[in-house]
């Protein structure tokens, strides 16, 4: 199994993207000038302030080389996971449905919170069970999910809602408390909280690990790889 | 000894006006007259003011500092370089260290607190270390005030800012309300880094004919404030506006900046890399020449500019951020400026090293300025101070806020006070867990506690995971009581915090912000206190790396209290075993160990009173203190302790309530009240008097008595049950965890 | 041609720094004050205007969140190609 970790400039939590993904395969790196996704199985596309987070967080990054690549690779069916900013660039790009908004208290907050597993049956969360908690940290200014609200009756019909934060635990005033959401096909995931920030209980919670072991059973044939 | 040229172009000497505007003296513009030969042209005399400064020269502070120990068997670079670095096995070394930005931040609170990280950051890869944490130590006047209450919130904002979007971690740090800090307060920020030895670089620029690269953001005139004096133009209403004093940091640019810098230094392409800091361009183009003992050219017309139409001493003084400076061999050059467009970094060779020994500043070819690089770095003269010991104490007593005498009452009291209540309502505006480093986050334990090798966390689960363990510390109340014994208890607490996590310390950085030394009684402080710095640190056996002194800090209404701020690095060999604050278990045993002689004079408790401050500090034996620390080290890293946690500030029940609360679990304890103070009621002292040398620790009780073969072991009680409950001889204390988390959650407001 | 396009949040979507600004407003003595909102100014000299609507669909502001409106030289709003409704 090999994860390609997208690097923009800014991003911070790639190299821990890597770190992660790495105790259940093989994790590179990806530039963002490259097109070339290097054969990998799945795509993360980690969390910082990519671009300084100017005009909007994942605006600019939206549009770096490696993303038309990766558009390319979820139209085909790859996994892609978007963390955090990873997340805020897959929703710039369109590659799910929603946006990211700043936080409700106006301010950053890093936090351990309590997620609640709300769809266990896609190729992220399969390792996980419906209605599982998992203790991991958010840290972020602008992590208020939003869609307009039939969008979002849609997206909850389809099983698109994947995971919440428990009750009493959302940071950001996400509405309906969503922590993260997949796109219609199930193959491209964002969520704000840091998954690779809860691999070891020695930092603080594994239950992290679950997301990347997850997509590493799930990796079946990889898409076609073009130039 | 090259002629000196008389600088051709950019106008005649601004003359002796100019220069006392610049904040020189008559004397040192006299000096600066001889050793030029002449009077100072315009950029001659810019550079000269700020060179000579106190912020950049260390005039009053130097022949003291010089008195500090810098050997130890872990220095790898002491003092006189951008950061000092210390071995920390494995083939790594962690430079660090602490600097101030008091000055910007009353001014500007976010943009002085962010760019006061963004420059601590610089100065640690500068010496080629990747940084990998951020501490940050704050001090305002009290919470009650709303400006005290603005600036701790922007500047909480500004060091946020900037330390989560270039991805370093803010992992500790400290904060006091103290009414002497109102019209001056601190900021100083801390930074450490790790390297693999081989990258290690120093700042001294050598090779004559080599390059002199200019790199990161572009120039305009942030910063240049005061020197604007010398505009050859006259300063018009609308031309304020132009001349910003305040430094706009771009956490953004640093990254590209340090990711550049590092690739760099890895590709072995420098010769010598330094950061540009306070005076610019000046200070590190001088400072560089005078390490390598060479001269150097510095054509200002080559430096890429924000807007146009900067004259020569602007481009030389401006302190626009996110800039470093480096030398290469002309072979190399273009591969520099490779990488640095690969990283998307401005760059460009805007000089060369010579044999002059000067300073030449040129501008479309003509010499604008020329300049001895000796008389600009090292011939600053350096001042005595004329300390005398005050005969009454300096500051007024605190405002008195606490009515009561009532131990419950005094305990929640303390709790909420600003100095003591959580800082969470802070730190979760820092990211502390990118790098995946970090082991021990605030109120985890009393040092944070970072792994050396995250990959190797992974590789091997079952392997120790040797770690870095980080505090900051000091209490600027208790050294205005006692400078030199506050300053050996700011650093004895700072070796306790490390050890509650299990380090030993390796090495120690310090900022020493004070008032005005020229005053006699400011000065004794600052001499007692580097007196106490000095003496602990040899007492310890622990060297100072390098560090920081900010001074005149001090307006219409008195000088700040002495703060002597301590930042220690310490190594502990298992992450897997470093400590906790929080009590784990129930029915573990609790005890006070260490040579503890609670004392209400200068306490926490005396201050919410309302008390005096004393002249003096109660005497105490440091022998028997540092033996505990080293007993409480060594029984953390055997994993023999459940918790350990340093008794501080509010004493020993608010030690208690810290330890019941991080670990959820209440506890019962029985307090000897051995030491009445008259007219107190017995209790007080011993449940809230402070002194060094004073550990909570819990365990089974026979790793609880395997303490007492090597320091003073006291059974206190239990861990157990929903309440925190004291029996104190006469008094007895309960307060639900409910009710203590309550009472610490008081900051709250402050960020409301 | 210069222009400017002031992007704002859509109406209905909580906009909380514009009410932290509409809080902190009397505090300061400035009574009578209503429906704050706080966006964002994108000043541009460019040649051609009527690339205008897709830069801001695609780059400047985000369609789903944000609302726009393009102003001239002059502070006028900006008169677009027939067809290309300003939102």
């Amino acid at each position: 199994m090999k994860f390609g970790v997208v690097r923009f400039p800014g991003s911070c939590d790639e190299v821990d993207a890597q770190l992660a993904a790495a105790r259940v395969g093989e994790a590179v790196l990806l530039w963002h000038a490259d097109r070339d996704l290097q054969g990998v199985d799945a795509v993360i596309v980690p969390g910082g302030f990519s671009y300084g987070d100017y005009l909007r967080a994942g605006a600019i990054a939206r549009f770096a080389p490696v993303m038309d690549a990766v558009a390319e690779f979820a139209r085909d069916g790859g996994l892609v996971l978007g963390i955090c900013n990873g997340f805020q660039v897959c929703c710039e790009a369109g590659l799910l449905p929603g946006a990211l908004l700043p936080n409700t208290g106006l301010r950053f907050v890093c936090r351990q919170v309590q997620l609640e597993v709300v769809n266990a049956s896609t190729p992220f969360t399969a390792g996980c069970a419906e209605g599982e908690r998992l203790s991991i940290p958010v840290k972020h200014t602008t992590g208020r999910y939003y869609a307009p609200a039939p969008l979002l009756d849609a997206m909850s019909e389809r099983g698109q809602i994947v995971l919440r934060y428990a009750p009493g635990e959302n940071p950001n005033g996400s509405i309906q408390d969503v922590a993260g959401v997949c796109n219609e096909a199930g193959n491209v995931f964002g969520l704000m909280p840091h998954p690779e920030h809860a691999v070891d209980a020695l930092t603080g919670s594994a239950d992290g690990l679950a997301l990347f072991a997850s997509m590493a059973s799930a990796a079946g044939p990889r898409p076609l790889a073009r130039a | 000894m090259p002629n000196l040229q008389a600088p051709t172009a950019a106008g005649s000497a601004p003359g002796l006006a100019r220069a006392l505007e610049l904040g020189l003296t008559e004397f040192e513009y006299g000096l600066i007259v001889e050793k030029l030969g002449r009077p100072p042209a315009q950029v001659e005399l810019a550079c000269f003011s700020l060179l000579w400064s106190e912020h950049c020269s260390y005039k009053h502070s130097k022949k003291l500092l010089r008195s500090l120990p810098s050997e130890g068997p872990a220095l790898v670079m002491g003092p006189g370089e951008n950061a000092g670095a210390v071995d920390v096995g494995d083939g790594l070394v962690c430079a660090f260290k602490v600097e101030s930005h008091n000055h910007p931040s009353a001014v500007e609170p976010f943009q002085g607190a962010a760019t006061g990280v963004g420059g601590i950051l610089r100065d640690v890869f500068a010496v080629g270390a990747r940084p990998i944490a951020v501490l940050d130590s704050l001090r305002f006047g009290e919470a009650t005030s709303p400006r005290s209450r603005y600036l701790l919130d922007r500047a909480v904002a500004g060091i946020g800012h900037y330390g989560n979007s270039i991805g370093v971690p803010t992992v500790g740090g400290e904060v006091y309300f103290e009414g002497p800090y109102e019209q001056n307060c601190l900021i100083n920020a801390m930074c450490l880094g790790l390297a693999p030895r081989e990258r290690l670089i120093r700042a001294a620029a050598a090779g004559v004919g080599n390059a002199l690269i200019l790199f990161g953001a572009s120039t305009g005139r942030d910063g240049i404030g005061g020197a604007s004096v010398l505009a050859s133009a006259e300063l018009g209403v609308d031309d304020a506006a132009k001349r910003p004093s305040v430094q706009i940091g771009d956490p953004f640019e640093e990254k590209k900046l340090l990711e550049c810098s590092l690739e760099l230094l890895d590709r072995e392409l420098l010769v010598a890399l330094q950061d540009l800091g306070a005076a610019g361009l000046t200070s590190s183009a001088a400072e560089m020449a005078s390490k390598g003992e060479v001269g150097v050219d510095v054509h200002v017309d080559r430096v890429p500019l924000r807007e146009p139409g900067l004259e020569p001493f602007e481009i030389m003084v401006s302190e626009s951020q996110e800039r470093m400076l480096c030398v290469a061999v002309p072979e190399r050059v273009a591969e520099v400026l490779a990488v640095c467009e690969r990283w998307e970094t401005r760059a460009t060779v805007i000089g060369e090293v010579t044999d002059s020994g000067h300073m030449r500043v040129l501008c479309d070819g003509e010499v604008v300025g020329d300049m001895p690089v000796p008389a600009l770095v090292d011939d600053c003269p350096l001042y005595d101070l004329d300390p005398q010991s005050p005969v009454a104490q300096l500051y007024p007593a605190p405002v008195r806020t606490l009515h009561t005498e009532e131990p419950r009452e005094v305990l929640l009291a303390l709790l909420s006070s600003s100095n003591l209540a959580s800082r969470r309502p802070l730190f979760e505006q820092y990211d502390c867990v990118v790098q995946s480093r970090t082991v021990r986050r605030p109120e985890q334990s009393d040092a944070a506690v970072l792994v050396l090798d995250p990959s190797a966390v992974a590789a091997a689960p079952d392997a120790p995971a040797p770690a870095l363990a980080i505090s900051i510390d000091a209490n600027g109340r208790r050294v205005a009581c006692d400078p030199y014994g506050g300053t050996v208890e700011a650093v004895l607490e700072c070796a306790a915090n490390l050890a509650c996590a299990g380090a030993e310390p390796l090495g120690l950085t310090n900022c020493l912000n004070f008032g005005n030394p020229e005053k006699p009684h400011i000065a004794w402080q600052l001499t007692e206190s580097i007196r106490g710095l000095g003496d602990a640190c040899r007492a310890l056996g622990v060297p100072v790396v390098g560090g920081n002194v900010s001074l005149y800090n001090e307006g219409g209404q008195g000088p700040i209290y002495p703060t002597p701020v301590v930042g220690m690095v310490g190594r502990l060999p298992d992450a897997r075993r470093a400590g906790g604050l929080g009590f784990a278990a129930d029915g573990d045993e609790i005890a006070l160990v260490g040579p503890f002689a609670p004392d209400l004079h200068g306490s926490e408790l005396a201050k919410l009173a309302g008390a005096e401050l004393p002249l003096g500090l109660p005497e105490f034996d440091l022998d028997a203190v540092r033996a505990a620390i080293a007993a409480v080290r060594d029984a953390v890293r055997a994993g023999s302790l459940a918790s350990a946690h340093d008794v501080a500030e509010g004493g020993l029940a608010v030690a208690l309530a810290e330890c019941a609360l991080a670990g959820g679990r209440g506890a019962t304890v029985s307090v000897d009240p051995e030491r009445p103070t008259p007219g107190h009621r017995k209790a007080l002292p011993a449940l809230f008097g402070e002194s060094p040398g004073g550990f909570v620790v819990s365990g089974s009780p026979a790793a609880l008595a395997a303490l007492t073969a090597r320091t003073r072991v006291v059974t206190l009680g239990r861990v157990g049950g929903d309440a925190l409950s004291i029996d104190a001889g006469e008094t007895r204390v309960t307060v639900e965890l409910a009710a203590l988390r309550q009472a610490t959650g008081a900051l709250a407001a402050l960020f409301a | 041609m210069r222009v400017r396009v002031l992007v704002r949040p859509k109406a209905g979507i909580l906009d909380p720094q514009g009410q932290v600004v509409q809080r902190a407003l009397p505090a300061l003595g400035f009574e009578g004050v209503r429906n704050v909102h706080v966006g964002r100014l994108v000043e541009l000299e460019l040649d051609d205007p009527g690339q205008l609507p897709e830069m801001c669909e695609r780059l400047l502001t985000n369609p789903l969140v944000e609302d726009y409106e393009v102003l001239g030289e002059d502070g006028a709003p900006l008169a677009q190609p027939a067809g290309d409704a300003l939102r």
